[in-house]
């Protein structure tokens, strides 16, 4: 994703309300942007000579938001997304950058691989693409991949997401092996004989429905086991896409042990419960599944409080053939990027349960300090990458209108008010809202 | 109360004036059964189609037999040797049997919640005769026409439910059922097998047979498949029938002289019947089966009947 | 018999206590005269009142003729044909528990109107056995017919508007013996 030379290489975003966690701004500012990084961020600026200006009066300027947990599908599966039609979708929902997970076809298990991800992402990507390498070679969980090959190659971080690596004795050695690279592992927490055959959350509703539950405790048990690996061998863990109480309650104790584990959590867990799979609808249906109201609460509370780093949107495209039929059949996952800045400030900011700076800091800040990824920050050189929100745009989801191929979304027809207004790249705005 | 939903999904979503319907309707029924000419002519020109993705030849065919009996031209689609077999999705086959303009589709699924999309597709009106582990409407309506025939009420009557609680459509509906009528009831089996929760479902949970059946009305028992051994949920048969199989001195040392036992069938003699308590004096499992045919009938009849259209108001 | 207007007051007046009884006498005679006797003759009555009025007129045969003759009960809900049906059909136990087969079937129902409901008992009586003859017995005709339908024993007949209705009351449902029409009350 090359800047464009005729462009200008000056930009003025001006009058809106600048939300920066890491310079603990949070006021109206105008920032000045410069040959694709941040030249000031400060009251009043003048417009230089030449220089673009965006009025972004009632707007949120903040730094670009990173999903660190996505699934672009290219190579193998580009019937579902494709990274040109990924790093569109994440675009239209405001992320200036994606982490691309490793379980394509091939698996991005070895440098050709990655290198071939990160050219697609240079010559047809709109934003920022980080790949993870796989920690096991074919996400088989038997050996391991060659993890430094991958860390040169570019990988930000490795993980077998999609499966879980079951065998205790590989996941301490790829953690250990993985140490000098400053890389964490991120870990699908799952149970696979717990968890298997299910295809949603294991309690009251389950039991009703007459379908297979996975428990709490299967995410629970690895979880455990993945923070005690990590505190034996001194490693980064960082926990994907955190579902339940449990796991929220032994993040924290092991944060408050110092053990190096960072998580995340996605949109939907946040807001969706168990409940919602009464529809039947298998936009209802990921890994892990939708739990509780207990656990959504819990959930919250953790990202407010920072026990939760970050959200992520476990972004899973899926064609409609599998997603439409019968619920235990159907694929799991749900896609994201279009529609997380919307829903979290939906429902969570505007009624209060959630800060603008938290949510601000979850999306951009805090991602890039767990992945020392450039970005996350508005200060001056660091790259010019901003989101800029509406508070106040009404929109209803409709995933007829996505930049995605696909449309497997639990949030269709959503009305809501705060929306991704321009995103910009290095400088260069590479999506704004369609005017009414 | 007059029927006026479209399909018959659940027995959880329905009032219990609806229930009561739908039982006094199969018992009015029952008497074509009896007919030199068994045909009525209320169902007329209407189509039903029979989609059994789970092999099933008895509640097939008395869907099929209730349909013709009411005069309506019936379609058994079975998966074997169809486009189904041959990969085409669920919801394909769906599509293609609406271009149809069938009346009325039954369905039998091995998934959970397979009706509740085929009511979303389609626009006629749909019968689910068993999915997955969640619901078989008509199996517990013939429980209850039969406990009312034989116990002359609903209301007050006590029930155990003894089996593979945890995979069972037909435990599901029947509790659902009992509980709006005003019985109480019990699940009882294994740990293993009873599913987590159970009690939200409205019923008490026992893990002992002979806790369970005793001072009951009726004692209700489930068909242990062989696969829940492999599953590891329980260690064998044999042990399974030691502690949960209902015998004549269990029944003699437990439960009352004048208890009703049921089980939907196909029953496992040996299993979770002794061969002498499934065919003894107790048991109403044939009566069970004569009324086969009733039910279907009144539930086709009460979705297919009436002015199409104006009819099926929601 | 058609849905009723849901706000209906008394117009006037048909028949009374004892004229109503006194019509049924006279049909029972008529029946005994038309069929030489109560040999063969069964009786069956269509849902709730039709059923009591052929009670009423076996026990009056009864204590003329001696003959104590069966009564059966028809639901003809699985027979009514599209236009008769409002909403969802409420079927109702059927009940003959004798022989038809070469049987005079007396059919007996209260109001006689388009005809509708006669002929899905007629099509109900003939798959449910053979009868010889079937014969109709009705208390009140209000005309109207829409079908060739004309009954064998009438107690009244009795022009009336399509916007009527003719409620008739037996004691065994309502309390008291009167046949009264009813008008809609924006009249």
């Amino acid at each position: 994703m090359t800047p464009e030379r005729h462009l200008p290489m000056t930009l003025l975003i001006r009058g809106g309300r600048v939300i920066d966690p890491a310079g603990s701004v949070d006021g109206v500012q105008d920032v000045l942007v410069e040959n694709g990084k941040i030249a000031r961020v400060g009251a009043k600026l003048a417009v230089p000579q030449g220089a673009a200006v965006i009025d972004a009066a009632g707007m949120w300027v903040c730094p670009g938001f990173i999903d660190m947990h996505v699934h672009l599908r290219e190579p193998g599966h580009e019937y579902k997304e494709t990274i040109a039609s990924g790093t569109r979708a994440a675009a239209a929902g405001g992320f200036t950058a994606v982490c691309c997970m490793a379980n394509t076809q091939p698996v991005n298990d070895n440098r050709a691989v990655t290198d071939y991800i990160r050219a697609k992402a240079e010559s047809e990507g709109v934003v920022r693409v980080y790949p993870i390498g796989a920690v096991t070679r074919g996400l088989e969980g038997k050996e391991l991949a060659e993890l430094a090959e991958l860390a040169e190659a570019g990988c930000v971080a490795f993980s077998d997401d999609g499966k879980c690596v079951m065998n205790a004795e590989l996941y301490r050695r790829a953690m250990e092996y993985t140490l000098p690279f400053g890389a964490p592992v991120i870990s699908h927490a799952e149970d696979h004989t717990l968890a298997h055959a299910g295809s949603m959350h294991e309690g009251v509703v389950s039991t009703e429905l007459g379908l297979q539950g996975i428990p709490a405790a299967a995410e629970d048990v690895m979880v455990a086991r993945d923070l005690l690996l990590a505190e034996l061998t001194g490693a980064h863990v960082h926990i994907a896409h955190l579902s339940t109480a449990g796991a929220v309650r032994l993040v924290r104790d092991a944060k408050a042990r110092g053990v190096r584990v960072t998580a995340e959590v996605t949109p939907h867990h946040l807001l969706l419960t168990e409940d919602a799979v009464r529809s039947w609808d298998a936009n209802t249906k990921m890994a892990p599944p939708l739990r509780s109201t207990r656990d959504a609460e819990a959930l919250l509370e953790a990202l407010v409080d920072g026990t939760i780093d970050c959200v992520a949107t476990d972004h899973a495209p899926h064609a409609l053939s599998e997603k439409e039929g019968e619920f235990d059949h159907a694929a799991n996952g749900v896609v994201g990027l279009e529609t997380a800045v919307t829903v979290l400030i939906d429902r969570l900011v505007r009624p209060g349960r959630l800060s603008v700076a938290t949510l601000v800091s979850r999306l951009s800040r805090d991602p890039a300090r767990l992945l020392r990824l450039p970005g996350g920050s508005l200060g001056a050189g660091a790259p010019a990458d901003l989101t800029l929100i509406d508070p106040d745009g009404a929109v209803t989801i409709d995933p007829a209108r996505f930049k995605s191929k696909s449309r497997n979304t639990p949030f269709a027809g959503w009305a809501a008010t705060g929306r991704p207004w321009k995103t910009i790249v290095a400088g260069k705005v590479v999506w704004e809202c369609p005017p009414k | 109360m007059g029927w006026t939903r479209k399909d018959l999904l659940t027995i959880r979503e329905l009032e219990a004036a609806e229930i009561l319907t739908l039982v006094d309707t199969a018992a009015s029924l029952q008497e074509i059964a009896t007919r030199e000419i068994k045909k009525v002519p209320a169902l007329r020109g209407k189509t039903v189609v029979n989609l059994f993705y789970e092999n099933s030849t008895r509640t097939r065919t008395s869907f099929e037999i209730a349909g013709k009996w009411l005069s309506a031209d019936v379609i058994n689609f079975s998966t074997t040797g169809s486009s189904a077999a041959k990969g085409e999705s669920f919801v394909d086959t769906a599509r293609n049997i609406a271009a149809m303009s069938p009346d009325v589709v039954v369905v039998r699924h091995s998934s959970s919640g397979a009706p509740a999309l085929l009511a979303r597709e389609l626009s006629c009106s749909i019968v689910n005769a068993g999915d997955g582990a969640h619901e078989h409407p008509t199996q517990a309506l013939l429980d209850l026409l039969t406990i009312r025939e034989k116990k002359g009420h609903f209301e007050g009557l006590s029930v155990a439910i003894v089996g593979d609680i945890a995979h069972s459509r037909v435990a599901r509906s029947n509790i659902h059922g009992m509980k709006k009528l005003g019985m109480t009831v019990t699940v009882a089996g294994p740990p293993t097998l009873i599913p987590p929760y159970a009690q939200e479902l409205g019923c008490k949970v026992s893990y002992r047979l002979e806790d369970a059946i005793r001072d009951v009305d009726v004692i209700m028992m489930l068909r242990l498949q062989q696969e829940r051994m492999h599953a590891g949920l329980i260690p064998s048969l044999r042990e399974y029938s030691r502690y949960w199989g209902l015998t004549l001195d269990r029944l003699a040392a437990h439960a009352r002289p004048d208890v009703l036992i049921m089980h939907p069938g196909p029953v496992n003699r040996g299993v979770e019947l002794s061969p002498e308590v499934a065919d003894g004096p107790y048991s109403v499992i044939l009566d069970q089966v004569s009324k086969g045919v009733a039910v279907p009938m009144a539930v086709l009849l009460l979705l297919a009947g009436g002015r199409s259209g104006e009819a099926q108001a929601q | 018999m058609t849905a009723r207007p849901s706000r209906l007051r008394e117009k006037a007046e048909v028949l009374d206590t004892a004229a109503l009884d006194r019509a049924l006498t006279r049909i029972a005679h008529e029946i005994l005269e038309k069929n030489g006797g109560a040999k063969d003759v069964t009786f069956v009555g269509l849902r709730t009142r039709g059923v009591t009025l052929a009670q009423r007129l076996a026990a009056k045969i009864a204590s003329i003729d001696g003959a104590s003759l069966p009564v059966g009960t028809l639901d003809i809900t699985l027979y009514r044909d599209d236009l008769d049906m409002i909403g969802a059909p409420v079927v109702r136990a059927t009940d003959i528990p004798f022989s038809i087969k070469d049987k005079t079937v007396v059919l007996v129902d209260d109001v006689l109107f388009t005809g509708r409901t006669i002929r899905a008992a007629l099509d109900a009586l003939i798959d449910l056995g053979r009868p010889k003859m079937i014969q109709l017995a009705i208390l009140v005709d209000r005309g109207h017919r829409e079908l060739p339908i004309r009954p064998d024993y009438i107690g009244k007949n009795l022009p009336t508007s399509r916007r009527e209705a003719v409620a008739v009351r037996l004691t065994e449902h309502d309390g008291e013996d009167r046949v009264v029409i009813e008008e809609p009350e924006e009249a």
